[in-house]
């Protein structure tokens, strides 16, 4: 599902490569965590499986697709193989969580009555039932959260990129999400990277861990746990 | 679809005030396109009207004409008048030159006869008397502004005592007048340019307002022309009240200045009518469209770049 070939990632400016020959293949349905000090590299990772930015050098390959040499027009439609959510939840205030995630059927282009029938269904599966009304400003931390998560599989992605979703979440509530994410994963076999600091939800899980340092890879474990020990 | 139209709706009572601010621009430039417009229409009517009607007279000797009082003697002997050989001579001349489509002789009698009409109601009609008019020829030419070739040869024909033709007169004019219009043109384009700078910007600004919206349209694969749409739909609705209010403007340029007052006490000149308004607004309205959707573009590309 992707594929990095020695793929280093400059940002302009910079002497240090925020990705130093990075060499990885995550396949469909995997469950990765991502792991790694701040400045490890970890959201540059993501950013360049969704063509936010192009490698500086290596190879690319998401869902088939060889990112590098990808015409700028081809990129919204590949976007859409990819649902991503971040800390800070990135909703639109003003706009209820149903707004919110029809937002992005509604931007693709899709038809009216299929969103109607659509977005109740990812209300309920992030069980969010009852709260559809709600502004994100009326929301906790956890359920704002979960709206993003929805709005990120509305589309029905075969990737999932989550940018430490439980980096602003109480322990309780992170794992409420970590099950939300891994039944996704499981349930449609959505390819899930997850990129985080929690070291709780990493062990508990037990799944493949990418761990990252200077912008290399120091660790790629399947069944891995946050300790290195 | 429906979206779109959404999008631009909340977008336009978002930006109100610029949205106005980028009407007024259009509308005080294009206007002001407009009125170049029709001052060229104007400048082309008159010249049109002019150079139509221009014939250049070639006058003939009188007795009188060579030598009494200094006047311009021409090819004139003193004191003869054109002979019929020179006469047959001039006509077959201009007959013969390319550029002259009809050549037609006109009397001394009536030469009389059509000044006594024109001034028939002044006091000038009893200024002149028939023995002070003058045989000549009226030459019509093919294209009225060549005119030089003919006018300089009629002049060294023997047997002809003075060439006359307007272009003198019109011709240091309409340079005037041509100056004029490409100053008018320099100013439009200065302020259609401050125009397209002015709608940049603005499109600058609600990029930035918009920009939670935009990221997750990216984010979500939002094509180039869906998150482009908005905004230059936003354009389009301030361009078209830049182009109405400046269509009228036109229009009533043309109402008030033109017909109901330029029409009435300079009669004498040719003036545009609403043929002329009509291409003007043609014009504003290829160019407001333009303005909108050209610098929209421009700067979508720039900061609405996936
Ligand atoms: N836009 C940018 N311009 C320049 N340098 C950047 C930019 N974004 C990130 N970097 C640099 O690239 C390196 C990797 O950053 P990245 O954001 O991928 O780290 P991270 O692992 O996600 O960190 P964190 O855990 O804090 O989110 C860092 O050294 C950072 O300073
Ligand atoms: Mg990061």
């Amino acid at each position: 599902m992707i594929t990095f070939e020695d793929v280093s990632a400059v940002y302009p400016g910079q002497l240090k490569p925020a990705l130093n020959r990075v060499s990885v293949q995550i396949e469909k349905g995997e469950f990765v965590f991502l792991i790694g000090s701040s400045g490890s590299g970890k959201s540059t990772f993501m950013r360049l499986i969704r063509r936010e930015q192009r490698a500086t050098a290596g190879v690319v390959y998401v869902a088939g697709k060889e990112l590098n040499s990808m015409r700028q027009w081809r990129i919204p439609e590949f976007r859409r193989q990819i649902g991503t959510v971040f800390q800070d939840f990135r909703l639109l205030p003003g706009k209820s969580a149903w707004e919110n995630i029809a937002f992005a059927m509604q931007v693709v282009g899709r038809p009216t009555k299929e969103i109607r029938a659509t977005v109740p269904e990812m209300i309920e599966m992030v069980g969010l039932t009852g709260l559809e009304n709600r502004a994100p400003e009326e929301m906790s931390g956890g359920e704002q959260q979960r709206v993003a998560i929805a709005r990120a599989v509305v589309n029905r992605p075969k990737i999932l990129l989550a940018d430490e979703p439980t980096g602003n979440l109480d322990p309780t509530t992170a794992v409420g999400i970590m099950r939300l994410l891994d039944q996704i994963n499981r349930r449609s076999s959505t390819t899930v990277i997850m990129a985080t600091h929690d070291a709780n939800v990493v062990d508990q899980m037990r799944r493949r861990v990418i761990e990252l340092v200077g912008g290399q890879i120091v660790r790629d474990q399947a069944r891995g746990v946050y300790g290195s020990d | 679809m429906r979206h779109i139209l959404r999008e631009t709706w909340s977008g336009l009572k978002r930006n109100r005030a610029m949205t106005f601010a980028v009407m007024v621009t259009m509308w005080v430039s294009l206007s002001l396109f407009g009125a170049s417009v029709l001052v060229t229409e104007q400048v082309d009517t008159m010249k049109g009207r002019w150079y139509d009607q221009i014939e250049i007279s070639v006058f003939l000797c009188t007795e009188v004409s060579a030598g009494a009082g200094g006047a311009a003697a021409g090819n004139c002997e003193p004191g003869q008048e054109t002979t019929d050989a020179q006469r047959e001579l001039i006509e077959e001349r201009l007959n013969a030159n390319p550029e002259v489509a009809n050549v037609y002789y006109e009397t001394k009698a009536e030469a009389y006869e059509e000044y006594q009409r024109m001034y028939a109601n002044s006091p000038l009609v009893d200024v002149l008397s028939k023995d002070q008019m003058q045989d000549s020829f009226r030459v019509k030419l093919k294209d009225p502004e060549n005119y030089r070739g003919v006018v300089a040869e009629a002049k060294t024909l023997p047997g002809v005592q003075n060439v006359q033709d307007l272009h003198q007169v019109l011709d240091p004019l309409f340079s005037v007048l041509n100056a004029l219009i490409w100053g008018a043109r320099f100013l439009a384009a200065l302020l259609i340019l401050a125009a397209a700078t002015q709608i940049g910007n603005t499109i600058k600004l609600s990029a930035f307002t918009r920009r939670r919206e935009l990221g997750i349209m990216r984010l979500v694969g939002a094509s180039s022309t869906y998150i482009t749409m908005p905004f230059v739909m936003e354009s389009l609705v301030a361009a078209l009240g830049g182009i109405l209010l400046s269509a009228l403007t036109v229009m009533a340029c043309v109402k008030f200045v033109i017909i109901d007052r330029a029409q009435v006490s300079i009669k004498a000149l040719a003036w545009i009518g609403w043929p002329a308004a009509w291409v003007a607004i043609l014009w504003i309205a290829v160019a407001g469209v333009a303005l909108a959707v050209v610098p929209t573009l421009l700067s979508s590309r720039k900061y609405l770049a996936v």
